[in-house]
């Protein structure tokens, strides 16, 4: 019998049809979908007259548009609101499940799928975003996808695909303190590049990933992207079942039980091959701070800016000076002196309670420094808001001078109001640092939640075990 | 779906790696519903010196003399040169949108991110994948020669430089030629399955039926 991946046997549950001509069809199981990249697949749909072949997989939400100020229950912006009346009118018309913006549950879609049991390990999981390789922390086969192809799995529930190669991560070890989920990622894609999984799916392994709770596994798979392979993926474990049971669209009774037989086997089989293998120490991991602009651009809390001069590509040297230029910053300039102007705790990457909770015992009885102009906490769903208060997590923010906002991807992209000015700039727990991405001009640097609190409370990056 | 063919046009050089889908096309145009008029905002926040919104007129705006959209010489290109992991960040369809819309017909880098690469075929742009060597020798060909124009051509898999003809051949997947070559409708393609699609159902409702629940 051939030893198959994870990510081997996902595929291979799913292949509908070889052609011939080299492409699979893969069946689609779940299907995701905002405001944002839909309009024009529903749009081609209608214009075709075509149908929706299984609404049933299909749940919608607006995140990425929708206001975070707790008094606006009302889209200001006549652009945005166009776009979340077009995915309103759409879900009505063709009969999708939305949780819309009065729902209490609406949120980031890549927090609600989880946070509902929508997302269910051994599934395929498709969605209009990239971070939907979020959904592979529970081991399903979750990628982002283009509008064209947003509109092929609404009329067919399926995509023509073509097989990537098996990569697997392994972190071993052990993490030392203060060191987090979000640390473990940065320094993957530190070291791989951002196109270094490029082609490639990849599955997290080793006792570090293992040792990760389910949000901290969200949060690495979320940020496979960033590493350039659009699906990651971690084997299902008991932390997985445990999470998922109880959950309104998890399967009950009965079904939950073969359910959970059948996913033990989501798992690599001992001596299956891998196309490339990446083994990282976890206890080496230090908290990460970016400096650049792309999400490779990133050093240890203790390091100061690189300098491009010691950099031999002579494309990689011009983007770094570039990247030094656009961010402000001086080769040499130790990473714990920058001084940041915002502080934004939220998206699809680090909106979870658990890194809530992270943040919130960094700022307990602390303030937000004077110099900091503004400090936002966004939790991703309107669950994680309600449990957060539940705990007295917002009390702990708003003592501290955080903005206590409503859920919604924020500031991680800007689409709403909720963006830097030109030069400012911003410690963010989101998951790219790319130019204008906060807000034309701004400067982002990506950081775990607690590093983020850290540097609130501190005006500037400093070790948040050292407070 | 466009077809593509063969394309004859000017080059323009975009001399940066990891160009990201966010400085293709910004995001406060993705609040567009529609899959056109992206173009006058292609690199919105490197071409103008303002900042931008939507449904605004653009020719009023000041250009930014620097970037190389804005300069004479590359005026009307239709093929754009890049570096590595071109396309990488969001899947949003927007950035092969306002690409196509500016006019850009191909795409010719060392690598592309796999999301974008993947939705350029989806609207009739071909992206092509050249060695590191070859692009270098691009460039500086480029910066040489204003007007520089290559004709593109998908049936023979060949680039030939206007200049001096020379040819440069390139790999492309089968079906991704075929379905360029063609203008295919992959949803027409794969309905034409919906009996594989059906009896895949019929099999998978009885092994995991708690996905069909």
């Amino acid at each position: 019998m051939s030893r198959k991946t994870l990510y081997d046997k996902l595929w291979d549950q799913h292949l509908v049809h070889d052609d011939p001509n080299g492409t699979s069809l893969i069946y689609i199981d779940r299907h995701l979908v905002h405001e944002v990249t839909s309009p024009q697949a529903f749009e081609g749909l209608h214009l075709a007259g075509r149908k929706f072949w299984r609404t049933e997989s299909t749940v919608a939400v607006p995140d990425h548009n929708v206001p975070t100020t707790v008094d606006s229950a009302t889209v200001d912006d006549p652009v945005s609101r166009l776009q979340i009346q077009t995915l309103d009118q759409n879900c009505s018309h063709f009969g999708v499940t939305q949780f819309g913006m009065s729902d209490p549950r609406q949120g980031i879609v890549h927090i609600i799928g989880p946070e509902q049991g929508i997302t269910l390990p051994g599934m395929t999981i498709v969605c209009g975003d990239s971070h939907t390789s979020t959904h592979g922390a529970f081991g399903a086969l979750a990628f982002g996808i283009g509008t064209s192809e947003v509109e092929h799995v609404m009329a067919t529930q399926c995509l023509i695909s073509t097989k990537s190669r098996n990569m697997r991560i392994r972190v071993d070890g052990q993490l030392n303190h203060g060191v987090t989920a979000k640390d473990v990622v940065l320094s993957i894609i530190g070291k791989i590049g951002t196109a270094g999984g490029t082609g490639y799916a990849i599955e997290f392994a080793g006792a570090v990933i293992e040792s990760l709770s389910m949000e901290g596994r969200m949060t690495v798979c979320n940020m496979t992207i960033e590493a350039g392979a659009r699906a990651g993926m971690i084997r299902p474990d008991q932390k997985t079942i445990d999470y998922i049971e109880g959950r309104p669209y998890a399967p009950k009774g009965e079904m939950w039980e073969r359910a959970v037989a059948s996913w033990s086997e989501l798992v690599s089989d001992d001596g299956a091959v891998f196309d490339k293998e990446i083994v990282i120490n976890g206890a080496e991991i230090r908290p990460q701070i970016t400096w650049g602009t792309s999400p490779e651009m990133v050093v240890d809390l203790e390091k100061s800016v690189p300098d491009p001069s010691q950099e031999a590509d002579p494309t990689k040297q011009e983007g770094m000076q570039r990247a030094l230029e656009y961010m402000g910053l001086e080769p040499g300039t130790p990473m714990t002196s920058v001084p940041l102007d915002l502080v934004f705790i939220g998206s699809c990457t680090n909106s979870r309670i658990e890194d809530l909770r992270e943040a919130a015992i960094v700022a307990k009885g602390r303030k937000v420094s004077p110099d900091i102009k503004q400090a936002l906490v966004v939790p991703g769903s309107g669950l994680v808001k309600k449990q957060a208060e539940e705990e007295g997590l917002h009390r702990v923010f708003i003592d501290a001078g955080f903005e206590w906002r409503n859920p919604g991807c924020s500031m991680c992209l800007a689409m709403n109001a909720d963006r830097l000015q030109p030069k400012e700039r911003c410690a963010s727990t989101s998951n790219r640092n790319f130019e204008g991405r906060q807000g034309q001009g701004g400067r982002t640097h990506l950081v775990s939640p607690a590093m983020a609190a850290a540097a609130a409370i501190a005006g500037h990056f400093t070790d948040p075990a050292s407070l | 779906m466009k077809k593509f063919n063969i394309h004859e046009g000017i080059v323009l050089p975009l001399d940066r790696a990891n160009v990201d889908t966010d400085a293709i096309i910004p995001k406060q145009f993705l609040k567009s519903i529609k899959r056109t008029g992206f173009g006058p905002n292609l690199f919105d926040e490197w071409r103008y010196l303002d900042h931008g919104e939507p449904d605004q007129d653009n020719s009023s705006r000041p250009l930014n003399p620097g970037f190389v959209l804005n300069q004479p010489r590359y005026e009307g290109a239709s093929i754009l040169l890049a570096r590595d992991n071109f396309g990488c960040g969001s899947s949003r369809e927007h950035a092969p949108w306002a690409l196509l819309d500016y006019g850009f017909r191909c795409i010719i880098a060392p690598s592309f991110a796999d999301i974008f690469f993947n939705n350029c075929f989806k609207n009739g742009i071909l992206p092509i994948v050249l060695d590191i060597e070859i692009v270098d020798s691009l460039f500086s060909r480029i910066e040489e020669s204003p007007g520089f124009s290559m004709r593109v051509d998908l049936p023979e898999q060949n680039i030939i430089v206007l200049d001096d003809q020379s040819v440069i051949d390139f790999d492309i997947d089968g079906f991704q030629k075929d379905a360029l070559l063609q203008g295919l409708d992959d949803i027409g393609m794969t309905l034409a399955k919906a009996d594989l699609i059906r009896s895949y159902e019929e099999k998978r409702r009885n092994i995991t039926p708690w996905l069909f629940s």
